[in-house]
């Protein structure tokens, strides 16, 4: 027997404010979550386990979904590449010129470049480990611009790793779950990135907005940029290495100076996730392993041990330690 | 043809349809995909259910299927959780205190309101989002997104048309 042949069939509740107090309820739980979810000062990852959750989710359904509409896209882009076949090529081959005599100019500079490093005893830093990943959810609204990835922490992927593509920085990965990682690209409204303009050396920090071109923000230096300045990250506190490129500065719409960023000249499809924690992992490790100091019981603390008496001193107990 | 039932609406029809529907095309259109060069907008699909359910009748579940809604959006595009419910229900609660005057308008003219509760919900967004980061997203970023929104009034016109009718006690 349902409710209506009952004896409460003829009651009338009144829908319109039951709605309107359901919508109330909603409105305040909503409200409840922006407050409890803030990050920074907030209380950061509130609600981690729920996004981890949804993403490792999302991830593999967005891999199964994403197939078809590559390949539909792939298709489109064959039919373009073969509509466009001669006006590329002609393009390439302009290209290609320009970038001969580029050649032997970076050839010669690369040869100058390793004798003046011998001569100075320069130490380069070592290449970083890195983990290649396709994209599968791309979000890219005025609130949010992130992508998920599919390699997690099964693949050595933390929190803060910068993430490239092959053209150049994408962002960075904001969360990771297993399998999937969230990468916060450089437009994000939350993105902040240390930066240095290549040809002043002068340092920004690139300001993400939502829109495809990232502000330049506290500029400090006195040079007035140029359009098509180089963008490189500065390494500024650490959380990046020091000259992956950026992109190139541009004078936006609204008179702000902004960045064209480099990653956009190609679809974002596969990613480099650098494993990059900090700047101990590209120091010499043998530099940083601890010491054990020379003692400081000289006998005669009035006089400080010459240069040349020191390691003499040192070497003393391994003479006597040895056989 | 036909005649259409009438009687209490099946709640998996009129709530669970639309937005199981409002889900995968939410998840369609977040995979990376480029045609011709050019990624393919985002709009917010669940303006569409939640313009069309002010409309169609008074009923408790419409916010918390446009919670449920915003939350599944939040976590899919990776905003605040929250940002998204408040936005849809900011617009169904505009849409649907107005509810009266809008029953039986042409189509220009809901089409109109509809643009009008999208830029409300997205105002919200915006809002919301600049005191959450500190500073003003991309107007321009919020203006596409309203845009590829508003034009979406189609969708919830069927809505209407499918279910406006179907029970006799709000007509």
């Amino acid at each position: 027997m349902s409710l209506r042949d009952g004896p409460f069939g003829d009651i009338k509740p009144p829908l319109a404010w039951l709605t309107r107090i359901a919508l109330a309820l909603a409105v305040m739980a909503a409200i409840a979550l922006v407050i409890t979810d803030r990050g920074g000062t907030g209380r950061p990852g509130a609600y981690l386990a729920a996004r981890r959750t949804a993403d490792s989710v999302t991830g593999p359904v967005g891999g199964v979904m994403s197939a078809p509409v590559r390949w539909v896209g792939d298709g489109f882009d064959s039919v373009r590449g073969y509509v466009f076949a001669g006006s590329q090529n002609r393009e390439l081959r302009r290209e290609l010129a320009a970038a001969s005599s580029w050649r032997d100019e970076a050839l010669a500079l690369r040869g100058e470049n390793a004798r003046l490093r011998a001569m100075l005893g320069v130490k380069t830093d070592p290449p970083l480990p890195m983990v290649f990943a396709r994209t599968v959810i791309d979000t890219r609204g005025p609130f949010a611009n992130s992508r998920l990835a599919d390699a997690g922490a099964d693949r050595g992927v933390t929190e803060g790793n910068p993430v490239m593509s092959d053209h150049g920085l994408v962002g960075r990965v904001a969360g990771v779950a297993d399998h999937v990682s969230r990468i916060l690209l450089l437009t994000d409204i939350e993105s902040r990135t240390p930066v240095l303009i290549a040809r002043t050396n002068g340092r920004a920090i690139l300001t993400g907005d939502g829109g495809p071109n990232p502000a330049l923000a506290y500029l400090r230096n006195h040079d007035p940029l140029r359009d098509g300045d180089r963008v490189l990250t500065s390494g500024d506190g650490g959380v990046l290495p020091r000259g992956l490129p950026v992109g190139a500065v541009v004078k936006g719409y609204d008179g702000a100076w902004r960045v064209a960023l480099d990653s956009d000249a190609a679809p974002i499809d596969f990613v480099r996730i650098l494993l990059f924690k900090d700047f101990s992992q590209i120091a010499p490790t043998a530099a940083l392993a601890p010491t054990t100091l020379p003692s400081t019981a000289t006998g005669a603390p009035d006089t400080p041990p010459t240069p040349a008496a020191a390691p003499a001193k040192s070497a003393a107990p391994a003479k006597a330690s040895a056989p | 043809m036909n005649a259409r039932p009438i009687g209490p609406m099946p709640w998996t029809l009129w709530l669970a349809a639309p937005m199981a529907l409002c889900m995968a095309a939410s998840l369609i259109f977040a995979t990376p995909a480029r045609a011709f060069g050019l990624q393919a907008p985002e709009p917010v699909f669940a303006l569409a259910p939640a313009f069309a359910w002010a409309m169609i009748r008074p009923s408790v579940w419409p916010p918390l299927a446009l919670l449920m809604l915003g939350l599944f959006q939040d976590l899919l595009w990776g905003t605040p959780l929250g940002l998204w419910p408040l936005c849809l229900l900011a617009a169904y609660g505009f849409i649907f205190s107005f509810r009266a005057i809008l029953v039986g308008q042409e189509f220009w003219a809901l089409w109109a309101w509809y643009a009008l509760a999208c830029g409300l919900g997205l105002g919200v967004g915006l809002l919301t989002i600049s005191l959450e980061a500190g500073h003003v997203p991309s107007p321009m970023g919020v203006a596409w997104q309203w845009l590829v929104s508003a034009i979406l009034f189609p969708f919830a016109w069927r809505l209407i048309e499918r279910y406006e009718d179907q029970d006799v006690r709000f007509r």
